[in-house]
């Protein structure tokens, strides 16, 4: 038995529409982000995964097992998914239980492993409450419980923070970081790679259905900070910063703005950049106004991480 | 970590699981049961099965006894069950339990938790079949009884000597056969129909004509209808008149068992290609 999961040549579309595509991975155990933006076919590879669909061509296995043997599976994952919709009227401790029971386990294992569960989320009464009155939040920790109540080996979840207070969101990666580092497999989706990158051994970054890249957590970090940022710097001569600041070798571009107050500035050495910036301030020779990284909010900033022309591979 | 160590896949192949399945599919059973037996949404189910009970309650407190024979009233009883009870109320009533089982949940949207539970597919649709089955049955059934003791009763001492000693009894178990095969009859093919259409209610007013012309098609054709079966199993024929004339069309005479017989076997064929379909359902709820 392996302890990898495998994803060979996966493809998925939905009549016409492309789910993903051609996707090779090979996963080892730890913590695993996905990341990508809306649309980019996280859901659909976490479906395929566990069978909810069926790959259009390419073969998956999850620890040498596969989906289509669900007792055997199902043991072994828990997956947590992104519909935020429930059976109805069943307090939290029911929904959990439920589950479980459907292990063919005793009831009173059942009823240990869920108040674990229950437990580990920290729901807290609530759990005796029924889920409609619950708020996004606490419908995302009871989801997260009855994923990880059987102590699956692999844990899928996509997008487990949505909708969580910063408080609970401390606590779900503490929670993910201890899970993964007990050897279990967790697998988890976001479209902010910033989010979970201090838990994550690893990265995979997807995009419109492609794989762009894979591994490492540091090595794409590294990778990242190698590539050119662009920094826009609104000033009152653009024309003579721009000029101090090619000094720099790693200062690649240079685009001044229409307006003449401002210019668009590339580099590839972040650190040195701010360094240069802030002596030519200093010098008071140029008037600096503001400066702002022009990739700032979460899609740039992916767009940046993959790279705009990012090459399907 | 709790975790026992399951059967080899080569162990599991040889010797299926039954016990575990057998857990497992009670489980399944009591949870579909606990959730959409009592529900009121089903409550137009109800009203339909007890409608002509409440009519023969009213009857039986106004009717002066002898002013009513048992011969008539029997044919009264054979008129509710087969025209009534097969053509509308077990037939719309099953549509609304079977079609929920699967395709409800689809719409809203927690039929994943099941899939995602480690139970085998077939497991899943078959308790899901046995869990819609004893809701209609329960319901029908219940309300059959109750129409065929409200019929009689008020004739007292005549009332026990048909049952007891004259045809009473056999064709009441007759009414509850016909209307458990039709339960089940009806109950796989909706359930079926709703895991192929997103709403299975216009493929059940073309299998409601089916059912209803059927009589008339060559007997090939016949076997593929759930009617005609139990044509053969009804214990009191009722003479043909007008439009429902062309639901009692005479056939070639069959003996109850081979026509319960064909039936059942039936109801096996459409829940196994169900439960082929059910191994390759998707969740799609976006496009629901
Ligand atoms: N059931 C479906 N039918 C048709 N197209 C679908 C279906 N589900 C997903 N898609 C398409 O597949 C692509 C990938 O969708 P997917 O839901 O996997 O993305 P995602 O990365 O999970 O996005 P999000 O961050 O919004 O959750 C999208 O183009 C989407 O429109
Ligand atoms: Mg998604």
């Amino acid at each position: 038995m392996t302890d990898r999961i495998v994803l060979d040549n996966v493809s998925k579309f939905y009549g016409e529409v492309l789910g993903v595509n051609r996707v090779s991975l090979s996963i080892p155990p730890g913590i695993t982000t996905l990341v990508g933006p809306n649309g980019s076919g996280k859901t659909t590879l976490m479906n395929l995964l566990t069978g909810l669909v069926q790959p259009s061509s390419g073969s998956i296995s999850v620890l040498g097992l596969s989906p289509s043997n669900s007792t055997g599976f199902f043991r072994e994952v828990g997956y947590c998914t992104q519909f935020d919709s429930f059976p109805r009227g069943l307090t939290g401790r029911q929904f959990v239980l439920d589950g479980l029971m459907l292990h063919g386990m005793s009831a009173a294992e059942a009823n240990r492993l869920t108040a674990e569960a229950l437990a580990r989320v920290d729901l807290g009464e609530a759990a005796g409450k029924r889920i409609e009155g619950y708020s996004k939040g606490m419908r995302q920790k009871i989801r997260l419980a009855q994923s990880i109540a059987h102590h699956p080996r692999v844990l899928i979840l996509d997008e487990p923070l949505n909708g969580l207070d910063p408080m609970a969101r401390a606590e779900s990666l503490a929670l993910f970081e201890e899970l993964g580092r007990q050897g279990m497999h967790v697998l988890i989706s976001s479209h902010i790679l910033d989010e979970v990158d201090r838990i994550s051994d690893r990265v995979v970054l997807i995009t419109g259905g492609y794989l762009v890249a894979e591994g490492d957590i540091h090595a794409v970090r590294t990778e990242v900070r190698d590539q050119p940022m662009q920094v826009l710097v609104r000033c009152d001569r653009p024309g003579l910063l721009a000029s101090r600041m090619f000094a720099l070798d790693h200062c690649v571009e240079a685009r001044l703005q229409p307006d003449g107050k401002g210019v668009l500035l590339r580099t590839g050495e972040m650190a040195a950049f701010y360094a240069l910036l802030n002596q030519v301030a200093a010098e008071g020779l140029v008037r600096i106004e503001a400066v702002a990284p022009a990739d700032d909010d979460a899609n740039a900033l992916y767009q940046y991480l993959i790279g705009s022309e990012g090459s399907a591979s | 970590m709790p975790r026992q160590n399951g059967p080899t896949l080569r162990e599991r192949r040889v010797h299926p699981p039954w016990g575990l399945w057998w857990i497992q599919g009670r489980r399944l059973v009591r949870i579909e049961v606990r959730r959409n037996l009592f529900s009121w949404k089903a409550g137009w189910i109800y009203v339909l099965a007890f409608t002509p009970t409440l009519i023969l309650a009213i009857h039986a407190g106004m009717d002066a006894r002898s002013a009513r024979d048992i011969e008539g009233d029997t044919e009264v009883l054979a008129r509710i069950v087969q025209l009534f009870y097969l053509r509308l109320a077990i037939f719309f009533g099953c549509l609304g339990i079977f079609s929920r089982l699967i395709r409800g949940e689809m719409i809203e949207r927690s039929l994943h938790f099941f899939l995602l539970s480690p139970v085998r597919r077939e497991v899943l649709l078959l308790a899901k079949f046995v869990a819609g089955s004893i809701s209609a049955l329960l319901l029908f059934e219940s309300a059959i009884v109750a129409d065929f003791a409200l019929l009689y009763l008020p004739f007292g001492g005549m009332a026990w000597t048909y049952i007891l000693n004259g045809p009473g009894l056999g064709q009441l178990a007759a009414y509850l056969g016909v209307a458990a095969l039709a339960c089940l009859g009806y109950g796989s093919v909706f359930l079926l129909l709703s895991m192929i259409f997103r709403n299975p209610t216009p493929a059940a007013m073309v299998f409601l004509l089916w059912e209803t012309i059927n009589p008339v098609l060559p007997s090939l054709l016949q076997k593929l209808s759930i009617a005609s079966y139990l044509r053969h199993l009804m214990p009191v024929a009722i003479a043909p008149e007008g439009f429902f004339a062309l639901l009692t069309v005479e056939t070639e005479p069959t003996a109850a068992w081979t026509a319960t017989l064909g039936l059942l076997l039936l109801i096996l064929a459409v829940l196994v290609y169900a439960c082929f379909r059910m191994r390759t359902l998707e969740i799609r709820y976006t496009t629901e």
